[in-house]
Parts: C-alpha cells; sequence; structure tokens
C-alpha cells in the first residue's frame, strides 16, 4: 500500500479527533466510568508501546537496556522529558562504545 | 491581536525546543522504519503528535491495514478530544467557527497545556502563535533526523532510536509513582503487551497495542474511577 494513503488516513483521523469536540461540543462528558476510562488510556497506550518495544530500540539489547534504566531512573526523580530521554540515548551511546 | 499572536509565540518556545530534540527521535526511527526524510517530515507535519505517528510508523512499517491504522490513531489519540473539550469551554469570543477548524490543527498535550493554565480566555492569535512556533520545532526536529538518520554512523542512530520510547517513560513514571491507579493501568497494559509480543504473536503489533490499553483502562476505571479533580490533570 502507498505510503502517502497511511499518512493521509493518520493525519486525517488525528484531525477529527481534534477537530469536532473543539468546533463542535460544548457539554462535560457525564459517565464516571468513561472519563475514568479516558483519563488512565494514555498511560495504558504509553506503557504499552514502550514495553518490551524498548529493549529493541537501539538494536542492540545490552544498550537498550542501560537506556531503559537511565530513563527509568530518572523519571523517577521527575526529571523533564527531554533530559531523560536525552539520557537515555546519551548512556546507551556510551553503553555501546564497550 | 498582534500582541496576543507575539505572546503565544514567547510560551510556545520552551515548547519548540523540546520539539525539536524528541522529534529528531521520530525522524531516526521513521527513517529506520524505512520512510524518506520527505515522508517522515509529512508526518509530522500533518499530525503533530508523538505517540500516535510511533505507532503509525510501526504500521506502515509492517505493512498494516488501514482499519488497523484508523483504530490505533483514534486509541492512541482519544485523549485529544478530552482537551479539545476543555479548551472549547475557554475560548475567547473571537473563536469563530473558521477559527476552530484551524487552531483544532495544534492541539497537544503540550499546547493543551499551557493554554489551560492561561488566566485570561484564549484568542485566535494567541493559539496559533504557539502551534506555529511548536510545529516549526517539530517538523524541523523531524527533517533533521530523518536527514541525520541516514549519514550518522550506527552507533550513534541506534542510541537515538530510544529517544521517544525515553520521553514515553518520563510521562508514565512520575505519575505512576504518586497514584496506585495509575501504576495499576502501566503494569496491566506492560504485561499484556509483553504476552502479545511473546505469545500471542498471531496479534499485529497496533490491535496489540489497542487491546491491552483498553483492557488496562477499562480495568483502571472499574476499580479506581477518577475523582472529578484528576481530570484536570488530562
Amino acid at each position: 500500500m502507498s505510503v502517502a494513503i497511511y499518512i493521509a488516513v493518520m493525519a486525517i483521523v488525528t484531525y477529527l479527533i481534534r477537530m469536532i469536540p473543539f468546533a463542535f461540543f460544548r457539554k462535560k462528558i457525564k459517565s464516571r466510568f468513561f472519563r475514568s476510562f479516558l483519563y488512565y488510556i494514555p498511560y495504558a497506550v504509553l506503557s504499552a508501546m514502550t514495553i518490551p518495544a524498548i529493549f529493541y530500540s537501539t538494536g542492540n539489547i545490552v544498550t537498550a537496556i542501560v537506556g531503559t534504566v537511565t530513563a527509568f531512573v530518572l523519571s523517577y526523580f521527575n526529571l523533564p522529558l527531554i533530559v531523560v530521554a536525552l539520557s537515555a540515548a546519551g548512556m546507551s551511546f556510551v553503553a555501546g562504545l564497550f | 491581536m498582534k500582541s496576543d499572536f507575539f505572546r503565544g509565540i514567547s510560551h510556545g518556545i520552551p515548547i519548540a525546543l523540546g520539539y525539536l530534540s524528541v522529534s529528531f527521535g521520530f525522524g531516526i526511527k521513521a527513517v529506520n522504519a524505512g520512510l524518506s526524510v520527505f515522508a517522515a517530515s509529512a508526518i509530522s507535519a500533518t499530525n503533530l503528535t508523538s505517540a500516535g505517528q510511533a505507532a503509525g510508523v510501526d504500521i506502515i512499517a509492517v505493512g498494516g491495514t488501514i482499519i488497523e491504522m484508523i483504530l490505533v490513531q483514534l486509541t492512541i489519540n482519544i485523549r485529544y478530544s478530552l482537551m479539545a473539550l476543555s479548551l472549547s469551554q475557554k475560548l475567547d469570543g473571537k473563536f469563530t467557527f473558521p477559527h476552530r477548524l484551524i487552531a483544532s490543527y495544534g492541539i497537544t498535550d503540550e499546547i493543551f497545556a499551557v493554554c489551560s493554565a492561561q488566566k485570561q480566555r484564549l484568542t485566535p492569535a494567541y493559539m496559533y502563535g504557539i502551534i506555529l512556533i511548536s510545529s516549526v520545532g517539530w517538523v524541523t526536529g523531524t527533517a533533521l533526523g530523518a536527514a541525520a538518520g541516514q549519514l550518522l554512523p550506527e552507533s550513534v542512530s541506534g542510541a537515538l532510536g530510544i529517544v521517544l520510547y525515553g520521553m514515553f517513560m518520563a510521562v508514565i513514571i512520575p505519575p505512576a509513582r504518586k497514584q496506585f491507579s495509575v501504576l495499576l493501568v502501566v503494569i496491566v497494559s506492560a504485561l499484556e503487551s509483553v504476552l502479545f509480543r511473546y505469545l500471542f504473536t498471531a496479534v499485529s503489533t497496533g490491535f496489540a497495542v489497542i487491546i491491552s490499553a483498553i483492557v488496562a483502562s477499562v480495568t483502571g476505571a472499574l476499580f479506581f474511577p477518577i475523582k472529578d479533580t484528576e481530570e484536570n490533570n488530562l
């Protein structure tokens, strides 16, 4: 399938998700269950995307583990996203030198 | 009008700098997955979101179906609907329907966070300022990452492949540490994802993410429904 079709589908779906409530809705969602579900969704999605994929993200399981541990420790101590992300890559690179 | 626009630009500068480095990682990932520099930049320019783009590239790389792509984007990005809903209550009278159609393009986690923190009502000019500078950072970083990914030695581009995942961990871990329910959801979702990866390998990557996330979030919503105040953290 053409890459352009995939990109168009991604773009349209993502735009509509943002546009429909922004342009049309005014009222709040009342269902507590649905609001709770939406609250947890980002964390659940990111978790499923990260584990176990992060261990294959550098092409070398050892450097990936070093990067993952780095990211875990730094985010545990609430460091900013950018610091966590770049340090994980930096430590993976350093581990790859050995 | 004009000063609102520049206020938006200045509020968007930190976001743009953050995006620049994170999207660099996305650019590398996209090229590693077989996409061109142009395709990677086009994805960033039209989607302006990290997790959804990363999952989208995974689906393109394995030649997944369009249905899968639609469902993955819906599941991952549905949170923007809530943010859009919340911001829609905060708009200035100048925000006519055409302005809403344009500005909705730029509702991201970070832009939402900055806009929600504003004391005054949001004007189109203000939002256009933030969105413009942020999206320039996002697309520039992607293009640089995608181009450099082809030039950099493998030791460097390999290590940079972890950038986006590092950012995801930085989003998940602090709230999981503070709130038991989030920790539970994160662990349930990760366990499911591991099962799909090694045991139920017939399920494609995209659907594995969707199923894992939905089951984990339903579990969280059933056992730990949120109080009204937590909703504001979205």
